[in-house]
């Protein structure tokens, strides 16, 4: 019939414009360990700052121990390293079963549009810590990290977006409570990875695995 | 109904050519070797339906060399997204009038 042969039309349509430009092997089990890592992160930072009874909420130069912020910045870099890792294992993985190619030009536009407005973040991160600034360092890497998801959102699966501005908005208001923005870190970076990473896991890998 | 039946446009009317126009619609350019993958097709025949739609002028081929091996890219002109996007819209309609209301 003329009509089912329109309908499919359409969706072939639909899906190789999806799968010409966006990159759907990302794994999203690799949000939920990603927000695990986050959260043991961040609880071994506030074991860290407990223990030099020092605060991060500072503006203030004087009241900052240099030594625990350098500590603080490796665990960071750890966890970053850590999720990333885990990341691209568990996306090869997805990608060697559904035999989709790992390394093509959907995912090349993919690392590049995340990764720029990540590392200028990082970048101005590092000129926060350079100035004293540390209270502003936590909300900093939310805002900076959900302009990164939004803007790679349109390279992958569109899910993405919603964990991207959630980030964005919880960055903005931690702005404003910096003697809590351990707690906004850890929500941003571990509980909304998780749910995202438990809901994208449902809607596109749990039939493949 | 005569008018939406005419913009279904008869130079897309074949899997290969739609898959073609597809990718270039959301993509600067492509080039051949992952047209090919993309749409799982022989050389040959993707060929003659990209000749088939730049002679439509709906595509143009550009020819360079990568590391000294011959690359070619395709991008959708102008005209094609127009057209094709009217293709699009056109068999969209068409759907929507055949099933009334669900």
């Amino acid at each position: 019939m003329e009509n089912e042969k329109y309908v499919q039309d359409l969706s072939d349509i639909k899906q190789m414009m999806n799968r010409s430009s966006r990159f759907i092997s990302l794994s999203g089990l690799a949000g939920v360990f990603a927000g695990g890592y986050a959260i043991i992160g961040a609880i071994v930072g506030k074991v860290l700052l407990d223990g030099h009874n020092s605060a991060i909420d500072s503006l203030s130069p004087a009241s900052m121990d240099g030594e625990i912020l350098t500590r603080l910045f490796l665990l960071a870099i750890a966890v970053l390293l850590l999720a990333i890792g885990t990341a691209v294992f568990l996306t090869t993985r997805k990608a060697k079963k559904t035999n989709e190619k790992t390394w093509d030009n959907t995912s090349k536009r993919l690392l590049i549009n995340f990764f720029a407005p990540l590392i200028s973040g990082g970048i101005f991160c590092l000129i926060l810590w350079q100035y004293n600034l540390i209270g502003l360092i936590a909300p900093a890497m939310l805002i900076f990290y959900g302009l990164a998801l939004i803007h790679a959102s349109k390279y992958t699966f569109g899910d993405l977006r919603g964990l991207g501005y959630a980030n964005l908005i919880l960055g903005l208001i931690a702005t404003q409570f910096l003697s809590y923005e351990l707690y906004f870190w850890a929500v941003g970076f571990g509980l909304f990875h998780i749910a995202n990473g438990i809901w994208m896991y449902n809607k596109y890998d749990r039939k493949n695995a | 109904m005569k008018n939406i039946i005419s913009n279904i446009n008869k130079a897309f009317d074949h899997r290969v050519r739609l898959g073609i126009m597809s990718v270039l619609m959301v993509n600067e350019h492509a080039d051949f070797t992952s047209l090919k993958e993309l749409l799982g097709v022989t050389d040959g025949n993707i060929a003659s339906h990209i000749k088939a739609l730049e002679k439509k002028g709906y595509v143009t081929v550009e020819k360079s060399f990568i590391d000294r091996k011959p690359n070619t890219r395709y991008r959708a002109t102008k005209t094609g997204r127009k057209d094709f996007q009217k293709h699009i819209d056109a068999i969209e309609n068409l759907l929507k009038q055949q099933r009334p209301q669900p």
